[in-house]
């Protein structure tokens, strides 16, 4: 199919034919198997007019040919060496078995070194970021001209307004699982009452907040080391570089201050639905009048509830923004990092929302609020 | 692939590409209104037109990426518009393309970049993958040791032949290049010209290239078409200097074509 083969005194004619594509590789390879060789010393290989040899085809045949010229078989070309075959060898013959392999060796002590120090490395720098956002930021202070509202009230926009209904949506359920279970539990020893000491107090101090945050930390830490890492990728940070803005000052600062204005606001919001829902299912659940509820609530709520929530959030709203914002600074290359990196900023701005949050638990403990 | 390429009904004696009476609309811009396209078999055809002509628009429309408002585009006698998917995937072996900014893929090394269009089209051993890749890498004057890197680390020169050596993956019968050498300097754009016409040469390619660089147009160009009022003004090399459209006298007889001229001698 790919060839015609005669033996002539110890001389195998070899003529090619047909269409020699990548295709019909595994094929071709197969049939040239079928030779047989054992007593022949020379090849003649000549070439049918239909013969359609593309050049993975002839590196078929290359390699072949390299292999029988080892078994000590010579090989011609009475009508000349066809010419894909002939770049193929042009091509490989100068450096024939020259195939670097990747570094592929493991060596654990290197690997405990490098990671050391690529992890002492990423401490520094992130200290050094942090370093530049405060110093911009305490200089643009006192530089209105420095402000860019616009900016900042796009990312109050975007961070906050827009995510207004998932942020209710979820503190509604979340309280009304709340009252649920407690009211399951507490009616066993007629306490239903202190259900809604359980909501208010639970939305308020912890729940709230907590919810909140990690709800913008997964939409707008996402987003903001998305954007960022795109624009690095495209060059456009570098352009305004050399334009002679700052990056961090039109990029960073504008993102976080949005956040920082955003993320108690939504709390409140968060607060404000949390405290509703319960009040609804203890009215359907528990057949609590309204008036009973609120009441109650406004009994158990101290001074300080509402703001030991609320006062976490801007402080929440720093570390997802710098999260998003330096993960999103730190990718080069490749679309393969900016996914790497964006799931590294979500993670990351949650696992310190809640760290703060134990902190901040802790803090409040001591000091007896 | 021969019993599966005969099925797309393959003429053997059209031209490679031939488009008729393309229109191409984007809302109430027209951008080719009746363009005529042929190129014929084994031609390097370079098509040059101003900023914003549609230059790229008319390639997409010719790979098939594009579906035109009006007209039909068949490449080796075949309208790819009227394929089924099936049909499409090997239809589109016939084709290799390099996109302006090279468009390699920035998560996989140089050798993956060529590796992945014969792993989704071709059943090859790993040995045979791995050497057929090496052979595409060196075909376009890449050093071996490039075949690990990633895209990121290559220069702009090593981009466009990265690109090249994908393109050429699957051996295919017809190349499009857009802007092969832009943002290359004179140099290792000359050398990619180069290569590039002893390619065409030996592998009896057809190539369809669209640029900007009248050095790369007198070096490799048998037929240029010239974009002009939504429609393709396409002859020989030296014939088409002396077409009278005033963007046409501009681009090949300007001040800057003049200086070109003055150090060529022509």
């Amino acid at each position: 199919m790919f060839y015609r083969a005669t033996l002539r005194e110890g001389s195998l004619q070899l003529t090619l034919e047909g269409d020699w594509l990548a295709g019909e590789l595994g094929q071709i390879e197969a049939s040239l198997y079928d030779l047989t060789l054992s007593s022949c010393s020379t090849i003649e290989i000549g070439t049918a007019p239909d013969l359609r040899l593309e050049l993975s085809g002839a590196w078929l045949l290359y390699d072949f040919i390299e292999r029988w010229r080892t078994q000590g078989i010579s090989i011609s070309y009475p009508q000349g060496v066809p010419p894909t075959l002939q770049l193929v060898t042009e091509t490989l013959s100068a450096n024939r078995s020259d195939f670097i392999e990747p570094e592929k060796n493991f060596r654990p002590v290197t690997a405990i070194g490098r990671n050391v120090v690529d992890q002492g490395r990423a401490v520094r720098a992130g200290l050094a970021f942090v370093g530049e956002l405060l110093s911009r930021f305490t200089r643009g202070l006192f530089s209105p001209r420095h402000w860019r509202p616009t900016s900042i009230v796009r990312h109050v926009y975007d961070t906050g307004i827009t995510a207004v209904p998932i942020v209710s949506l979820i503190a509604f359920l979340i309280s009304v699982i709340i009252a649920y279970m407690g009211a399951q539990q507490l009616r066993q020893f007629g306490a239903d009452i202190f259900v809604v000491d359980l909501v208010t107090v639970g939305v308020l101090r912890e729940l709230g907040v907590l919810l909140t945050a990690i709800i913008v930390a997964g939409r707008s830490g996402s987003a903001f080391a998305a954007e960022i890492g795109a624009m690095k990728l495209n060059q456009e940070i570098d352009a305004l570089d050399a334009t002679g803005v700052q990056p961090i000052e039109v990029l960073i600062l504008p993102r976080l201050i949005g956040l920082i204005i955003a993320l108690p606001l939504l709390t409140v919001i968060a607060d404000v639905v949390g405290v509703l829902g319960g009040a609804l299912l203890c009215h359907l659940l528990l057949d609590m009048p309204l008036v009973q509820y609120f009441q109650r609530a406004e009994e158990s709520i101290a001074a300080w509830t509402f703001w030991v929530g609320i006062i976490k959030a801007p402080v929440f709203a720093v570390l997802i923004a710098m999260a998003g914002t330096y993960r999103g600074l730190q990718v080069r290359g490749s679309s393969r990092e900016l996914g790497r990196l964006t799931t590294v900023a979500v993670v990351q701005a949650i696992f310190l929302v809640i760290l703060a949050d134990a902190l901040f638990a802790v803090l409040f403990m001591e000091i007896g609020i | 692939m021969r019993s599966d390429r005969s099925e797309l009904g393959l003429n053997a004696e059209a031209p490679a590409v031939q488009a008729t009476g393309v229109v191409n609309r984007f809302g109430a811009q027209i951008v080719h209104d009746g363009l005529d396209l042929t190129v014929n078999r084994g031609e390097i055809f370079g098509i040059v037109g101003g900023s914003g002509s549609g230059k790229s628009v008319l390639l997409n429309t010719i790979l098939g990426l594009r579906r035109p408002q009006a007209g039909e585009v068949r490449i080796f006698g075949i309208d790819l518009n009227a394929l089924n998917t099936a049909q499409l995937r090997i239809a589109k072996q016939l084709y290799g393309v390099t996109f302006q900014a090279g468009a390699l893929f920035s998560s996989l090394t140089v050798l993956q970049n060529i590796q992945l269009p014969m792993l989704e089209h071709l059943k090859l051993s790993a040995r045979a993958l791995e050497e057929l890749a090496m052979l595409k890498l060196k075909l376009v004057g890449l050093p071996v040791e490039a075949a690990h890197k990633y895209p990121a680390q290559l220069s702009g020169g090593m981009i466009k032949r990265a690109a090249l050596a994908r393109a050429l993956a699957l051996d295919p019968p017809l190349l499009m290049l857009d802007e092969p050498t832009s943002g290359l300097d004179p140099i290792s754009a000359a050398a990619f010209d180069e290569l590039l016409v002893g390619l065409q040469r030996e592998l009896a390619l057809t190539v369809i290239m669209i640029t900007h660089d009248l050095d790369s147009i007198f070096r490799t160009c048998n037929r240029v078409g010239v974009i002009v009022e939504r429609r393709l003004v396409a002859d020989e090399l030296a014939k088409i200097v002396d077409h009278p459209h005033p963007w046409v006298q501009a681009y090949f007889h300007g001040d800057r074509a003049r200086r070109f001229g003055a150090i060529h001698g022509t």
